[in-house]
């Protein structure tokens, strides 16, 4: 391991992460890692790194920083402009940086959250079994919390890249997202069911991070008599729970209980475009089963596999 | 698709006549109920309420789910009265992993429950580590040291963890200390902090900010990542309060590593 960067500036909230934390959420500690999993895979490959390895999470605005040593950077997932010593560089594919070099990663213009892998990956201490950074509970990436202006970023070894890499079909953020979601056993509690929020536009609220996206629309009434709360229990990443004020909650990957009534569940692989819609964009829900919602993970996860032996050519 | 969507077409019109007036069943159920929870969970139901034996029930087949390392299970999440059991779909459909979890069942009888852990926490109640035992015993017309004594009196049941890592929801609170939740949570509570809210009792394992009406706290870090065991205790525990001086608060405190 070796010193790669110093934070010259942070940007507003930037964390290591990696895939995440999978093995205590019985215990009340949530998965986190990367909220878009798939632009941080990518950024991964494209620098010869595992999928597993860290990187930095950047959100609304890059971080600015100076390299401490050769190394492979990719940057992906929101467009935010990116810069090394002043001259423009494309995001999705890989650029090699030398000691001294200034990174300038800027404010997205679309999306939300950008991904930075370096090669070796970033290197923060194991804990529980992740470096992934789980503000809220202290937990792993750099003491737990979010980068700050002077800190040392270190990244494992590795080897550095042959040839460069890059991406060609990078995805779009439009500011009008549609998410698949599995209807819930609850949705009859509301009035009009599940027909009524899926027929429905929300925008996205300000109060919206790693713990949930909080959505504005139509109130969703519930039923006369129906519980306004549930017994707490398990919650996944997609839950989109209606607390009594009547506006859904998306839930992402820093809960792990939760106790308000659940409408739907959006399906994994929609949520990486979740973690790009930022406050002020639309969200409709479409309804798919639980056989449908299997079989788009199966093509995603061939998909992602796929991409990987092709980013990989030597291995 | 058939099997698979029948079966659970069948499930949510069973619930639904189940829910006509919203009347829930009354617990604990005989045998496991399963509900989608996600393209990657299934929920499964072993009563309706907050109930002793219902919990007990989730807790052993948690035990038993967890010993068994099904293959694709990625995940155990035990609760109140459901598990929440994580798959990856690619390895396990969900009708085989129904199938699996409702033969796993037939072994509730055989297991033994009785070997429980009880971890016993010392809290040094009111003074500054407790401001809200006066409110607690104003509001029950008891004492403040009656509150002690109810308090450390009965094994507390764990009925889920989270929230925070490691914060146990602990139920068997005595009913006069039942007391509600402050109108304004406040911004920080100290970690170890002891509180009351409604029914339940429960210990801060970090500083948060919190609603609970806090009695006392305790010297014991119940969290801590870089410790073998960052936990001090989690659900297959049961829980006792021990009363402790200002003192021994401070020699236990001092006592500890770094």
């Amino acid at each position: 391991m070796m010193d790669a960067f110093l934070v010259v500036s942070p940007g507003p909230y930037t964390t290591v992460q990696d895939r995440g934390r999978f093995d205590y959420q019985h215990m009340g500690i949530p998965v986190s890692g990367a909220l878009d999993s798939f632009a941080f895979r990518i950024a991964n490959l494209l620098v010869g790194n595992c999928t597993g390895c860290a990187a930095l999470e950047m959100t609304f605005t890059g971080a600015r920083l100076e390299a401490l040593c050769e190394a492979d950077i990719a940057v992906t997932g929101a467009e935010m402009t990116l810069k090394v010593n002043g001259k423009p560089e494309a995001c999705w594919k890989s650029i090699r940086i030398h000691r001294g070099d200034i990174i300038r990663i800027g404010t997205a213009r679309s999306g939300c959250r950008a991904y930075l892998a370096v090669t070796g990956g970033i290197d923060v201490p194991m804990v529980m079994g992740s470096r992934s950074t789980y503000v809220a509970g202290r937990l792993g990436g750099l003491e737990g919390r979010i980068l700050n202006e002077r800190d040392i970023i270190k990244r494992g070894s590795g080897a550095l890249l042959s040839s460069p890499r890059s991406f060609p079909s990078i995805p779009l953020y439009p500011p009008e997202i549609w998410l698949r979601a599995i209807p819930d056993d609850h949705a009859d509690y509301f009035v009009g069911g599940a027909e009524g929020f899926f027929g429905s536009a929300f925008t996205v609220g300000v109060q919206s991070d790693r713990m949930g996206y909080r959505l504005q629309g139509p109130e969703l009434f519930r039923e006369e008599g129906a519980p306004k709360s549930m017994i707490s229990e398990p919650v996944m990443p997609g839950a989109v729970q209606v607390p009594p004020n009547g506006q859904a909650v998306i839930l992402l990957c820093e809960q792990t209980l939760g106790g308000y009534t659940k409408i739907a569940s959006v399906i994994s692989p929609d949520l990486d475009r979740v973690a790009q819609a930022k406050p002020g964009d639309v969200v409709h829900f479409a309804p798919v089963t639980l056989n449908e919602a299997h079989a788009i993970y199966r093509d995603h996860t061939r998909y992602i596999a796929k991409l990987a032996t092709l980013l990989s050519p030597s291995k | 698709m058939g099997d698979i969507g029948e079966f659970f077409s069948f499930l949510s019109q069973y619930m639904r006549v189940m829910r006509r007036g919203f009347v829930l069943r009354k617990n604990p159920y005989q045998k496991g109920r399963f509900r989608i929870n996600g393209d990657r969970s299934l929920l499964v139901d072993y009563g309706d309420d907050i109930d002793l034996t219902t919990n007990r029930k989730v807790k052993r087949m948690a035990e038993i789910l967890s010993g068994e390392r099904l293959k694709g299970v990625q995940a155990i999440i035990p609760s109140y009265r459901n598990i929440s059991v994580v798959y990856n779909p690619l390895e396990i459909s969900v009708l085989e992993l129904r199938d699996q979890i409702l033969l796993l069942e037939d072994r509730f009888d055989q297991t033994d429950a009785s070997v429980r852990r009880v971890v016993e926490i010392p809290v040094c109640y009111g003074k500054e580590f407790g401001p809200d035992i006066d409110f607690v015993a104003d509001y029950n017309h008891i004492r403040p040291d009656d509150v002690i004594l109810l308090h450390t009196a009965p094994l507390y049941n764990v009925f889920a963890v989270g929230f925070t890592p490691g914060f146990c929801y602990l139920g068997g609170l005595h009913k006069r200390l039942h007391t509600p939740r402050l109108d304004n949570p406040r911004l920080s509570v100290p970690a170890g902090s002891v509180g009351i809210a409604e029914n339940q009792t429960g210990v801060y394992p970090l500083e948060t900010p919190g609603g609970w009406r806090l009695i006392g706290r305790t010297p014991l870090t119940l969290f801590n990542p870089d410790r073998p065991d960052p936990f001090l205790c989690g659900i297959a525990d049961s829980i006792k309060f021990v009363a402790i001086s200002v003192e021994e608060f401070d020699q236990i405190r001092q006592s500890k590593a770094p």
